[in-house]
Protein backbone atom coordinates (compact mmCIF):
# COMPACT_ATOMS: atom_id res chain seq x y z
CA UNK A 1 0.00 0.00 0.00
CA UNK A 2 2.72 2.37 1.03
CA UNK A 3 4.75 1.45 -2.04
CA UNK A 4 1.85 2.06 -4.35
CA UNK A 5 1.38 5.54 -2.98
CA UNK A 6 5.03 6.33 -3.47
CA UNK A 7 4.87 5.10 -7.07
CA UNK A 8 1.94 7.41 -7.65
CA UNK A 9 3.86 10.35 -6.19
CA UNK A 10 6.86 9.52 -8.33
CA UNK A 11 4.70 9.47 -11.44
CA UNK A 12 3.06 12.79 -10.54
CA UNK A 13 6.39 14.47 -9.92
CA UNK A 14 7.76 13.05 -13.15
CA UNK A 15 4.74 14.37 -15.07
CA UNK A 16 5.09 17.79 -13.45
CA UNK A 17 8.71 18.18 -14.45
CA UNK A 18 8.06 16.90 -17.97
CA UNK A 19 5.26 19.43 -18.28
CA UNK A 20 7.63 22.22 -17.19
CA UNK A 21 10.15 21.16 -19.82
CA UNK A 22 7.51 20.95 -22.53
CA UNK A 23 6.18 24.37 -21.50
CA UNK A 24 9.59 26.00 -21.99
CA UNK A 25 9.87 24.49 -25.46
CA UNK A 26 6.29 25.49 -26.29
CA UNK A 27 6.89 29.08 -25.16
CA UNK A 28 9.96 29.30 -27.37
CA UNK A 29 8.13 27.81 -30.35
CA UNK A 30 5.19 30.14 -29.74
CA UNK A 31 7.38 33.23 -29.62
CA UNK A 32 9.17 32.18 -32.79
CA UNK A 33 5.90 31.51 -34.63
CA UNK A 34 4.35 34.81 -33.51
CA UNK A 35 7.42 36.67 -34.70
CA UNK A 36 7.45 34.82 -37.99
CA UNK A 37 3.76 35.28 -38.73
CA UNK A 38 3.85 38.99 -37.86
CA UNK A 39 7.12 39.62 -39.68
CA UNK A 40 6.30 37.97 -43.00
CA UNK A 41 3.66 40.52 -44.18
CA UNK A 42 6.39 43.17 -44.10
CA UNK A 43 7.92 41.56 -47.16
CA UNK A 44 4.84 42.15 -49.28
CA UNK A 45 6.17 45.68 -49.69
CA UNK A 46 9.84 45.46 -48.72
CA UNK A 47 12.35 43.48 -50.72
CA UNK A 48 14.20 41.14 -48.34
CA UNK A 49 17.56 42.11 -49.86
CA UNK A 50 16.78 45.79 -49.34
CA UNK A 51 15.65 45.11 -45.78
CA UNK A 52 18.90 43.38 -44.86
CA UNK A 53 21.40 45.38 -46.91
CA UNK A 54 20.12 48.96 -47.08
CA UNK A 55 21.53 51.41 -44.55
CA UNK A 56 18.56 53.77 -44.53
CA UNK A 57 15.72 53.30 -42.06
CA UNK A 58 13.06 55.99 -42.28
CA UNK A 59 9.57 54.45 -42.28
CA UNK A 60 7.76 57.70 -41.51
CA UNK A 61 9.56 59.77 -44.15
CA UNK A 62 7.26 62.17 -45.99
CA UNK A 63 9.51 61.74 -49.05
CA UNK A 64 9.98 57.98 -49.37
CA UNK A 65 9.59 55.35 -46.67
CA UNK A 66 12.72 53.21 -46.40
CA UNK A 67 13.24 50.03 -44.45
CA UNK A 68 16.93 49.07 -44.32
CA UNK A 69 18.24 47.57 -41.09
CA UNK A 70 21.96 47.23 -41.87
CA UNK A 71 22.85 50.26 -39.73
CA UNK A 72 20.94 48.80 -36.77
CA UNK A 73 22.52 45.36 -37.17
CA UNK A 74 25.95 46.97 -37.34
CA UNK A 75 25.17 49.07 -34.25
CA UNK A 76 24.10 46.02 -32.27
CA UNK A 77 27.27 44.14 -33.27
CA UNK A 78 29.47 47.12 -32.37
CA UNK A 79 27.93 47.74 -28.98
CA UNK A 80 27.82 44.05 -28.03
CA UNK A 81 31.32 43.37 -29.35
CA UNK A 82 32.70 46.34 -27.43
CA UNK A 83 30.93 45.21 -24.28
CA UNK A 84 32.38 41.70 -24.55
CA UNK A 85 35.86 43.08 -25.20
CA UNK A 86 35.63 44.89 -21.86
CA UNK A 87 33.61 42.43 -19.83
CA UNK A 88 35.19 39.07 -20.67
CA UNK A 89 38.79 39.78 -19.56
CA UNK A 90 37.68 41.72 -16.50
CA UNK A 91 35.02 39.16 -15.65
CA UNK A 92 37.35 36.18 -15.86
CA UNK A 93 40.05 38.02 -13.93
CA UNK A 94 37.63 38.87 -11.13
CA UNK A 95 36.36 35.29 -11.09
CA UNK A 96 39.92 33.99 -10.83
CA UNK A 97 40.65 36.46 -8.06
CA UNK A 98 37.57 35.44 -6.12
CA UNK A 99 38.18 31.71 -6.49
CA UNK A 100 41.96 31.55 -6.07
CA UNK A 101 43.46 34.70 -4.65
CA UNK A 102 41.00 36.41 -2.35
CA UNK A 103 40.84 35.62 1.33
CA UNK A 104 37.63 33.76 2.10
CA UNK A 105 36.33 36.71 4.14
CA UNK A 106 36.85 39.05 1.20
CA UNK A 107 35.09 36.58 -1.07
CA UNK A 108 32.12 36.27 1.28
CA UNK A 109 31.61 40.03 0.98
CA UNK A 110 32.61 40.60 -2.62
CA UNK A 111 30.57 37.90 -4.29
CA UNK A 112 27.18 39.07 -2.98
CA UNK A 113 28.17 42.63 -3.89
CA UNK A 114 28.86 41.57 -7.48
CA UNK A 115 25.55 39.76 -7.57
CA UNK A 116 23.71 42.80 -6.29
CA UNK A 117 25.16 44.68 -9.27
CA UNK A 118 22.99 42.45 -11.47
CA UNK A 119 19.89 43.77 -9.72
CA UNK A 120 20.38 47.42 -10.64
CA UNK A 121 17.54 48.37 -13.00
CA UNK A 122 18.69 49.01 -16.56
CA UNK A 123 17.03 52.42 -16.57
CA UNK A 124 19.30 53.50 -13.71
CA UNK A 125 22.40 52.34 -15.56
CA UNK A 126 21.12 54.12 -18.67
CA UNK A 127 20.73 57.33 -16.70
CA UNK A 128 24.29 57.00 -15.41
CA UNK A 129 25.36 56.65 -19.03
CA UNK A 130 23.52 59.82 -19.92
CA UNK A 131 24.82 62.04 -17.12
CA UNK A 132 28.09 60.40 -16.02
CA UNK A 133 29.76 58.03 -18.49
CA UNK A 134 28.73 60.10 -21.52
CA UNK A 135 30.24 63.41 -20.36
CA UNK A 136 33.37 61.58 -19.14
CA UNK A 137 33.83 59.92 -22.54
CA UNK A 138 33.24 63.27 -24.26
CA UNK A 139 36.13 64.75 -22.24
CA UNK A 140 38.47 61.80 -22.84
CA UNK A 141 37.87 61.55 -26.59
CA UNK A 142 37.22 65.27 -27.21
CA UNK A 143 33.90 64.64 -28.90
CA UNK A 144 31.03 67.03 -28.27
CA UNK A 145 28.98 64.39 -26.51
CA UNK A 146 29.33 60.89 -25.17
CA UNK A 147 26.18 59.41 -26.65
CA UNK A 148 27.92 56.79 -28.76
CA UNK A 149 28.74 53.11 -29.12
CA UNK A 150 31.54 53.24 -26.53
CA UNK A 151 29.14 54.54 -23.90
CA UNK A 152 26.74 51.69 -24.68
CA UNK A 153 29.58 49.17 -24.56
CA UNK A 154 30.82 50.38 -21.18
CA UNK A 155 27.34 50.19 -19.68
CA UNK A 156 26.54 46.81 -21.18
CA UNK A 157 29.88 45.51 -19.93
CA UNK A 158 28.87 46.61 -16.43
CA UNK A 159 25.56 44.80 -16.85
CA UNK A 160 27.12 41.63 -18.24
CA UNK A 161 29.86 41.47 -15.59
CA UNK A 162 27.84 40.00 -12.71
CA UNK A 163 26.68 37.11 -14.89
CA UNK A 164 30.17 36.44 -16.21
CA UNK A 165 31.86 36.73 -12.82
CA UNK A 166 29.34 34.70 -10.90
CA UNK A 167 29.10 31.76 -13.29
CA UNK A 168 32.84 31.69 -14.09
CA UNK A 169 33.66 31.69 -10.40
CA UNK A 170 31.27 28.81 -9.80
CA UNK A 171 32.85 26.79 -12.57
CA UNK A 172 36.40 27.50 -11.34
CA UNK A 173 35.37 26.42 -7.86
CA UNK A 174 33.83 23.26 -9.28
CA UNK A 175 37.19 22.13 -10.66
CA UNK A 176 38.09 19.14 -8.48
CA UNK A 177 40.66 19.95 -5.81
CA UNK A 178 42.71 16.92 -6.81
CA UNK A 179 43.53 18.46 -10.19
CA UNK A 180 44.93 21.70 -8.84
CA UNK A 181 46.66 19.92 -5.94
CA UNK A 182 48.34 17.63 -8.46
CA UNK A 183 49.62 20.65 -10.33
CA UNK A 184 50.96 22.26 -7.15
CA UNK A 185 52.54 18.98 -6.08
CA UNK A 186 54.38 18.79 -9.39
CA UNK A 187 55.97 22.12 -8.61
CA UNK A 188 53.64 24.41 -10.55
CA UNK A 189 53.25 27.90 -9.12
CA UNK A 190 49.80 29.13 -8.15
CA UNK A 191 49.75 31.34 -11.25
CA UNK A 192 50.66 28.39 -13.50
CA UNK A 193 48.07 26.23 -11.80
CA UNK A 194 45.38 28.84 -12.31
CA UNK A 195 46.24 29.64 -15.91
CA UNK A 196 47.17 26.22 -17.27
CA UNK A 197 45.15 23.85 -15.13
CA UNK A 198 42.12 25.41 -13.52
CA UNK A 199 41.04 27.72 -16.33
CA UNK A 200 41.20 25.01 -19.03
CA UNK A 201 39.41 22.61 -16.71
CA UNK A 202 36.63 25.10 -16.05
CA UNK A 203 36.55 26.39 -19.61
CA UNK A 204 33.09 25.10 -20.50
CA UNK A 205 31.63 27.07 -17.60
CA UNK A 206 33.59 30.18 -18.52
CA UNK A 207 32.35 29.98 -22.11
CA UNK A 208 28.80 29.46 -20.93
CA UNK A 209 29.17 32.52 -18.67
CA UNK A 210 30.46 34.60 -21.56
CA UNK A 211 27.59 33.56 -23.78
CA UNK A 212 25.02 34.32 -21.11
CA UNK A 213 26.62 37.73 -20.59
CA UNK A 214 26.55 38.30 -24.32
CA UNK A 215 22.89 37.31 -24.48
CA UNK A 216 22.17 39.92 -21.85
CA UNK A 217 24.12 42.53 -23.81
CA UNK A 218 22.48 41.85 -27.19
CA UNK A 219 18.97 41.93 -25.78
CA UNK A 220 19.39 44.90 -23.44
CA UNK A 221 17.21 47.79 -24.52
CA UNK A 222 16.65 50.58 -22.03
CA UNK A 223 20.31 51.22 -21.29
CA UNK A 224 21.38 51.57 -24.91
CA UNK A 225 18.23 53.49 -25.71
CA UNK A 226 19.24 56.12 -23.19
CA UNK A 227 22.99 56.16 -23.72
CA UNK A 228 23.79 55.74 -27.39
CA UNK A 229 21.89 58.63 -28.97
CA UNK A 230 19.91 56.42 -31.40
CA UNK A 231 20.94 58.27 -34.58
CA UNK A 232 19.78 56.37 -37.65
CA UNK A 233 22.95 57.03 -39.67
CA UNK A 234 25.33 54.14 -40.40
CA UNK A 235 28.03 54.16 -37.69
CA UNK A 236 31.56 54.61 -39.00
CA UNK A 237 33.35 54.19 -35.70
CA UNK A 238 32.87 53.44 -32.05
CA UNK A 239 32.55 57.16 -31.32
CA UNK A 240 29.49 57.55 -33.56
CA UNK A 241 25.99 57.59 -32.18
CA UNK A 242 24.32 54.23 -32.84
CA UNK A 243 20.83 52.80 -32.82
CA UNK A 244 20.71 49.12 -31.95
CA UNK A 245 18.00 46.78 -33.15
CA UNK A 246 16.44 46.62 -29.70
CA UNK A 247 16.28 50.41 -29.35
CA UNK A 248 14.88 50.67 -32.87
CA UNK A 249 12.01 48.40 -31.92
CA UNK A 250 11.48 50.04 -28.54
CA UNK A 251 11.45 53.55 -29.98
CA UNK A 252 8.92 52.85 -32.68
CA UNK A 253 6.67 50.01 -31.53
CA UNK A 254 4.94 52.14 -28.90
CA UNK A 255 3.17 54.41 -31.32
CA UNK A 256 3.28 52.68 -34.69
CA UNK A 257 -0.12 52.33 -36.39
CA UNK A 258 -1.05 48.65 -36.13
CA UNK A 259 -1.04 46.31 -39.13
CA UNK A 260 0.94 48.62 -41.38
CA UNK A 261 4.15 47.73 -43.20
CA UNK A 262 6.04 49.71 -40.57
CA UNK A 263 4.46 47.60 -37.81
CA UNK A 264 5.31 44.32 -39.56
CA UNK A 265 8.82 45.56 -40.32
CA UNK A 266 9.47 46.07 -36.59
CA UNK A 267 8.56 42.43 -36.00
CA UNK A 268 10.89 41.51 -38.85
CA UNK A 269 13.70 43.24 -36.93
CA UNK A 270 12.68 41.18 -33.90
CA UNK A 271 12.92 38.04 -36.01
CA UNK A 272 16.43 38.94 -37.20
CA UNK A 273 17.44 39.60 -33.59
CA UNK A 274 15.98 36.25 -32.57
CA UNK A 275 17.96 34.49 -35.32
CA UNK A 276 21.17 36.23 -34.20
CA UNK A 277 20.73 35.22 -30.54
CA UNK A 278 19.77 31.72 -31.61
CA UNK A 279 22.96 31.49 -33.69
CA UNK A 280 25.08 32.74 -30.78
CA UNK A 281 23.61 30.10 -28.49
CA UNK A 282 24.02 27.39 -31.09
CA UNK A 283 27.69 28.25 -31.62
CA UNK A 284 28.22 28.31 -27.87
CA UNK A 285 26.61 24.90 -27.57
CA UNK A 286 28.77 23.40 -30.33
CA UNK A 287 31.96 24.89 -28.84
CA UNK A 288 31.06 23.63 -25.40
CA UNK A 289 30.34 20.15 -26.65
CA UNK A 290 33.62 19.99 -28.50
CA UNK A 291 35.54 20.95 -25.36
CA UNK A 292 33.66 18.47 -23.24
CA UNK A 293 34.43 15.69 -25.71
CA UNK A 294 38.11 16.59 -25.67
CA UNK A 295 38.09 16.57 -21.89
CA UNK A 296 36.77 13.04 -21.87
CA UNK B 1 -59.68 36.39 -11.03
CA UNK B 2 -56.70 34.75 -12.64
CA UNK B 3 -57.63 36.27 -15.99
CA UNK B 4 -57.74 39.78 -14.59
CA UNK B 5 -54.34 39.32 -13.06
CA UNK B 6 -52.98 38.20 -16.41
CA UNK B 7 -54.45 41.22 -18.20
CA UNK B 8 -53.12 43.56 -15.56
CA UNK B 9 -49.70 42.03 -15.87
CA UNK B 10 -49.80 42.26 -19.67
CA UNK B 11 -50.89 45.90 -19.49
CA UNK B 12 -48.13 46.66 -17.05
CA UNK B 13 -45.61 45.01 -19.32
CA UNK B 14 -46.93 46.94 -22.32
CA UNK B 15 -46.92 50.33 -20.67
CA UNK B 16 -43.70 49.54 -18.91
CA UNK B 17 -42.17 49.04 -22.33
CA UNK B 18 -43.54 52.36 -23.53
CA UNK B 19 -42.28 54.28 -20.53
CA UNK B 20 -39.01 55.98 -21.33
CA UNK B 21 -36.11 54.02 -19.85
CA UNK B 22 -33.51 55.95 -17.91
CA UNK B 23 -32.27 58.60 -20.36
CA UNK B 24 -29.61 56.92 -22.54
CA UNK B 25 -26.11 58.22 -21.92
CA UNK B 26 -25.18 60.12 -25.04
CA UNK B 27 -21.59 59.49 -25.93
CA UNK B 28 -19.68 62.48 -27.28
CA UNK B 29 -17.70 61.25 -30.30
CA UNK B 30 -14.39 62.99 -31.03
CA UNK B 31 -12.22 62.20 -34.05
CA UNK B 32 -9.21 63.63 -35.79
CA UNK B 33 -5.64 64.83 -35.42
CA UNK B 34 -3.11 62.32 -34.17
CA UNK B 35 -1.11 65.18 -32.68
CA UNK B 36 -4.05 65.95 -30.45
CA UNK B 37 -5.36 62.48 -29.72
CA UNK B 38 -3.32 61.95 -26.54
CA UNK B 39 -4.04 65.40 -25.18
CA UNK B 40 -7.76 65.18 -25.89
CA UNK B 41 -7.90 61.65 -24.47
CA UNK B 42 -6.37 62.89 -21.21
CA UNK B 43 -8.68 65.91 -21.14
CA UNK B 44 -11.66 63.60 -21.71
CA UNK B 45 -10.60 61.22 -18.94
CA UNK B 46 -10.07 64.04 -16.45
CA UNK B 47 -13.39 65.60 -17.43
CA UNK B 48 -15.27 62.30 -17.09
CA UNK B 49 -13.64 61.80 -13.69
CA UNK B 50 -15.00 65.11 -12.49
CA UNK B 51 -18.36 65.06 -14.24
CA UNK B 52 -20.65 62.15 -13.37
CA UNK B 53 -22.60 60.95 -16.39
CA UNK B 54 -20.28 62.40 -19.00
CA UNK B 55 -19.19 59.93 -21.69
CA UNK B 56 -16.62 60.81 -24.30
CA UNK B 57 -14.92 58.64 -26.93
CA UNK B 58 -11.76 59.92 -28.59
CA UNK B 59 -10.11 58.48 -31.67
CA UNK B 60 -7.32 59.61 -33.98
CA UNK B 61 -6.83 59.05 -37.67
CA UNK B 62 -5.52 62.47 -38.61
CA UNK B 63 -6.99 65.94 -39.01
CA UNK B 64 -8.59 64.99 -42.34
CA UNK B 65 -10.43 62.05 -40.78
CA UNK B 66 -11.91 64.29 -38.12
CA UNK B 67 -13.00 66.95 -40.58
CA UNK B 68 -14.67 64.35 -42.84
CA UNK B 69 -16.30 62.87 -39.76
CA UNK B 70 -17.85 66.18 -38.76
CA UNK B 71 -19.02 66.87 -42.32
CA UNK B 72 -20.68 63.43 -42.46
CA UNK B 73 -21.96 63.91 -38.93
CA UNK B 74 -20.33 60.76 -37.61
CA UNK B 75 -18.69 62.70 -34.80
CA UNK B 76 -19.59 65.61 -32.54
CA UNK B 77 -16.18 67.23 -32.36
CA UNK B 78 -13.39 67.22 -34.95
CA UNK B 79 -9.79 67.69 -33.81
CA UNK B 80 -7.49 69.32 -36.33
CA UNK B 81 -3.95 70.56 -36.00
CA UNK B 82 -4.49 72.86 -39.01
CA UNK B 83 -7.13 75.31 -40.17
CA UNK B 84 -9.91 73.89 -42.30
CA UNK B 85 -9.41 74.42 -46.04
CA UNK B 86 -12.07 76.58 -47.72
CA UNK B 87 -13.04 73.54 -49.83
CA UNK B 88 -13.80 71.60 -46.65
CA UNK B 89 -15.88 74.43 -45.23
CA UNK B 90 -17.84 74.60 -48.51
CA UNK B 91 -18.45 70.84 -48.39
CA UNK B 92 -19.70 71.17 -44.84
CA UNK B 93 -22.17 73.91 -45.77
CA UNK B 94 -23.47 71.83 -48.69
CA UNK B 95 -24.31 69.04 -46.25
CA UNK B 96 -25.99 71.44 -43.89
CA UNK B 97 -23.14 71.46 -41.37
CA UNK B 98 -21.99 74.87 -40.16
CA UNK B 99 -18.63 74.34 -38.51
CA UNK B 100 -17.49 76.49 -35.62
CA UNK B 101 -13.89 76.46 -34.48
CA UNK B 102 -12.36 76.51 -31.03
CA UNK B 103 -8.66 76.82 -30.26
CA UNK B 104 -8.15 74.41 -27.35
CA UNK B 105 -4.34 74.47 -27.11
CA UNK B 106 -1.32 75.74 -28.97
CA UNK B 107 1.31 73.38 -30.27
CA UNK B 108 4.74 74.91 -30.11
CA UNK B 109 8.37 74.03 -29.64
CA UNK B 110 11.34 75.77 -28.15
CA UNK B 111 14.68 75.51 -29.91
CA UNK B 112 17.36 75.02 -27.29
CA UNK B 113 21.16 75.10 -27.42
CA UNK B 114 23.96 74.71 -24.90
CA UNK B 115 24.62 77.73 -22.71
CA UNK B 116 28.15 78.07 -24.16
CA UNK B 117 26.82 78.60 -27.69
CA UNK B 118 27.05 82.39 -28.33
CA UNK B 119 24.18 82.30 -30.85
CA UNK B 120 21.01 84.11 -29.74
CA UNK B 121 18.66 83.87 -32.68
CA UNK B 122 17.74 81.68 -35.65
CA UNK B 123 15.16 81.92 -38.41
CA UNK B 124 12.66 79.12 -38.96
CA UNK B 125 14.41 78.34 -42.27
CA UNK B 126 17.79 78.02 -40.50
CA UNK B 127 16.34 75.60 -37.94
CA UNK B 128 14.94 73.58 -40.85
CA UNK B 129 18.35 73.53 -42.59
CA UNK B 130 20.04 72.35 -39.37
CA UNK B 131 17.59 69.49 -38.86
CA UNK B 132 17.55 68.41 -42.51
CA UNK B 133 21.32 68.08 -42.21
CA UNK B 134 21.95 70.72 -44.90
CA UNK B 135 24.07 72.70 -42.45
CA UNK B 136 26.74 70.80 -40.54
CA UNK B 137 28.55 73.66 -38.77
CA UNK B 138 27.27 76.40 -36.52
CA UNK B 139 29.38 78.83 -38.57
CA UNK B 140 26.91 78.64 -41.47
CA UNK B 141 24.14 80.10 -39.31
CA UNK B 142 26.28 82.77 -37.67
CA UNK B 143 27.61 80.76 -34.77
CA UNK B 144 31.05 79.44 -33.77
CA UNK B 145 33.13 77.09 -35.92
CA UNK B 146 31.78 73.94 -34.32
CA UNK B 147 29.98 70.85 -35.56
CA UNK B 148 26.21 70.80 -35.06
CA UNK B 149 24.98 67.95 -32.91
CA UNK B 150 21.25 67.38 -33.45
CA UNK B 151 18.91 66.16 -30.73
CA UNK B 152 15.30 65.23 -31.35
CA UNK B 153 12.43 62.93 -30.48
CA UNK B 154 11.59 59.59 -32.02
CA UNK B 155 9.78 59.29 -35.29
CA UNK B 156 6.37 58.55 -33.81
CA UNK B 157 6.16 61.41 -31.38
CA UNK B 158 3.84 64.29 -32.16
CA UNK B 159 6.65 66.81 -31.81
CA UNK B 160 8.74 64.94 -34.40
CA UNK B 161 5.88 65.14 -36.87
CA UNK B 162 5.23 68.78 -36.02
CA UNK B 163 8.90 69.66 -36.63
CA UNK B 164 8.90 67.70 -39.87
CA UNK B 165 5.75 69.32 -41.24
CA UNK B 166 6.19 72.77 -39.87
CA UNK B 167 9.92 73.49 -39.81
CA UNK B 168 11.52 71.00 -42.19
CA UNK B 169 8.98 71.56 -44.96
CA UNK B 170 8.01 67.88 -45.02
CA UNK B 171 11.55 66.75 -45.81
CA UNK B 172 13.50 63.98 -44.10
CA UNK B 173 15.25 64.56 -40.81
CA UNK B 174 19.03 64.15 -40.95
CA UNK B 175 19.93 60.55 -40.11
CA UNK B 176 22.64 61.93 -37.81
CA UNK B 177 20.04 63.31 -35.41
CA UNK B 178 20.19 61.65 -32.04
CA UNK B 179 16.71 60.41 -31.23
CA UNK B 180 16.19 60.65 -27.51
CA UNK B 181 13.66 58.83 -25.43
CA UNK B 182 11.73 61.87 -24.24
CA UNK B 183 12.02 65.61 -23.72
CA UNK B 184 13.91 65.28 -20.44
CA UNK B 185 16.67 63.27 -22.09
CA UNK B 186 17.03 65.84 -24.86
CA UNK B 187 17.61 68.43 -22.14
CA UNK B 188 20.20 66.23 -20.37
CA UNK B 189 21.99 65.70 -23.69
CA UNK B 190 22.11 69.41 -24.54
CA UNK B 191 23.42 70.41 -21.11
CA UNK B 192 26.43 68.11 -21.72
CA UNK B 193 27.06 68.93 -25.38
CA UNK B 194 28.42 72.31 -26.51
CA UNK B 195 27.48 71.80 -30.16
CA UNK B 196 23.96 70.66 -29.37
CA UNK B 197 20.62 71.90 -30.61
CA UNK B 198 17.32 70.36 -29.59
CA UNK B 199 13.59 70.94 -29.73
CA UNK B 200 11.40 70.47 -26.67
CA UNK B 201 8.02 71.47 -25.32
CA UNK B 202 8.13 74.65 -23.28
CA UNK B 203 7.15 72.73 -20.14
CA UNK B 204 10.57 71.09 -19.95
CA UNK B 205 12.74 74.22 -19.91
CA UNK B 206 12.40 75.17 -16.28
CA UNK B 207 13.77 73.75 -13.05
CA UNK B 208 11.83 73.56 -9.78
CA UNK B 209 12.38 77.24 -9.06
CA UNK B 210 10.84 78.24 -12.38
CA UNK B 211 14.11 79.42 -13.93
CA UNK B 212 15.50 78.10 -17.23
CA UNK B 213 17.61 75.04 -16.41
CA UNK B 214 21.30 75.67 -15.91
CA UNK B 215 23.35 74.91 -19.00
CA UNK B 216 20.52 75.63 -21.43
CA UNK B 217 19.88 78.55 -23.69
CA UNK B 218 16.55 79.07 -25.41
CA UNK B 219 16.92 80.67 -28.84
CA UNK B 220 14.88 83.53 -30.22
CA UNK B 221 13.13 82.52 -33.42
CA UNK B 222 12.20 84.86 -36.24
CA UNK B 223 9.96 84.23 -39.23
CA UNK B 224 12.28 85.86 -41.79
CA UNK B 225 15.96 86.82 -41.82
CA UNK B 226 16.30 90.23 -40.22
CA UNK B 227 12.80 90.03 -38.75
CA UNK B 228 12.15 90.36 -35.04
CA UNK B 229 12.95 87.29 -32.96
CA UNK B 230 10.70 85.95 -30.20
CA UNK B 231 11.22 83.64 -27.27
CA UNK B 232 8.81 80.76 -26.63
CA UNK B 233 8.86 81.73 -22.97
CA UNK B 234 7.41 85.12 -23.90
CA UNK B 235 3.74 84.50 -23.14
CA UNK B 236 2.53 87.52 -25.08
CA UNK B 237 4.44 86.48 -28.22
CA UNK B 238 2.97 82.98 -28.09
CA UNK B 239 -0.55 84.24 -27.32
CA UNK B 240 -0.49 86.62 -30.27
CA UNK B 241 0.94 84.00 -32.63
CA UNK B 242 4.13 86.06 -33.11
CA UNK B 243 6.36 83.19 -31.93
CA UNK B 244 6.79 81.39 -35.26
CA UNK B 245 7.14 77.72 -34.27
CA UNK B 246 3.64 77.39 -32.93
CA UNK B 247 0.24 76.54 -34.34
CA UNK B 248 -3.21 76.57 -32.83
CA UNK B 249 -4.95 73.21 -32.32
CA UNK B 250 -8.62 73.28 -33.16
CA UNK B 251 -11.76 71.47 -32.18
CA UNK B 252 -14.71 72.04 -34.48
CA UNK B 253 -18.43 71.62 -33.76
CA UNK B 254 -21.45 71.55 -36.00
CA UNK B 255 -23.16 74.84 -35.24
CA UNK B 256 -23.27 76.45 -31.82
CA UNK B 257 -22.13 73.88 -29.25
CA UNK B 258 -24.99 72.56 -27.12
CA UNK B 259 -25.44 70.82 -23.81
CA UNK B 260 -22.71 68.24 -23.07
CA UNK B 261 -20.44 69.35 -25.88
CA UNK B 262 -20.65 72.99 -24.85
CA UNK B 263 -19.89 72.14 -21.21
CA UNK B 264 -16.88 70.00 -22.23
CA UNK B 265 -15.47 72.72 -24.52
CA UNK B 266 -15.96 75.41 -21.90
CA UNK B 267 -14.15 73.22 -19.36
CA UNK B 268 -11.21 72.67 -21.76
CA UNK B 269 -10.64 76.37 -22.43
CA UNK B 270 -11.27 77.16 -18.78
CA UNK B 271 -8.58 77.12 -16.08
CA UNK B 272 -8.80 73.38 -15.23
CA UNK B 273 -8.53 72.27 -18.85
CA UNK B 274 -5.75 74.69 -19.66
CA UNK B 275 -3.72 73.53 -16.65
CA UNK B 276 -3.79 70.03 -18.14
CA UNK B 277 -2.89 71.42 -21.57
CA UNK B 278 0.19 73.04 -20.07
CA UNK B 279 1.09 69.92 -18.08
CA UNK B 280 1.04 67.89 -21.29
CA UNK B 281 3.64 70.17 -22.86
CA UNK B 282 1.42 72.37 -25.00
CA UNK B 283 0.99 76.13 -24.84
CA UNK B 284 -2.26 77.41 -23.41
CA UNK B 285 -4.84 79.37 -25.37
CA UNK B 286 -3.92 82.55 -23.52
CA UNK B 287 -5.79 85.82 -23.33
CA UNK B 288 -5.10 87.00 -26.89
CA UNK B 289 -6.88 86.57 -30.23
CA UNK B 290 -7.46 82.82 -29.77
CA UNK B 291 -9.58 83.48 -26.70
CA UNK B 292 -11.50 86.21 -28.49
CA UNK B 293 -12.23 83.83 -31.39
CA UNK B 294 -13.35 81.11 -28.97
CA UNK B 295 -15.69 83.51 -27.14
CA UNK B 296 -17.30 84.40 -30.47
CA UNK B 297 -17.74 80.74 -31.42
CA UNK B 298 -19.49 79.97 -28.13
CA UNK B 299 -22.20 82.58 -28.82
Amino acid sequence: MKKKRRDLEEAAIRAFFSACGVLAVLALAGIFLTLLVTAVPAFREIKPAEFLLSKTWDPTSPEKAEYGILSMVMSTLMVTGGAMLLAVPIGIAVAAYLSDVAHWRVREILKPVVEILAGIPSVVIGFLGLVLVGPALAKVFHTGNGLNAVNGSVLLAIMALPTIISISEDSLNAVPRAISEASLALGGSRWQTLLRVKLPAGLSGVIAATMLGMGRAIGETMTVLMATGNARAFPHGLLDSVRTMTSGIAIELGEVPYYTTHYYALFAIGLVLFVITFAVNLVADVVLRRYQEREQ
Amino acid sequence: MKKIATIALAALALFGGLLPAAPARKMIQIKGSDTMVNLVQILAEEYMGRTPGAAIAVSGGGSGTGITGLINQTCDLANSSREWKSKEIDQAWEKGVSPRFFVVAVDGLSIVVNEKNPLEKLTVAQVGALYRGDVKSWKAVGGPDQAVSLYGRQSNSGTYVFMQEFVLGNKNFSADMKEMNGNAQIIEGIIQDEGAVGYVGVGYLHDQTGRIRKGLKVLEISKEPGGPGFLPTDKAAVDSGAYPISRPLYMATNGKPKADVARFLAWIVGPEGQAIVEREGFFTVGEGPYKAANDKSFK
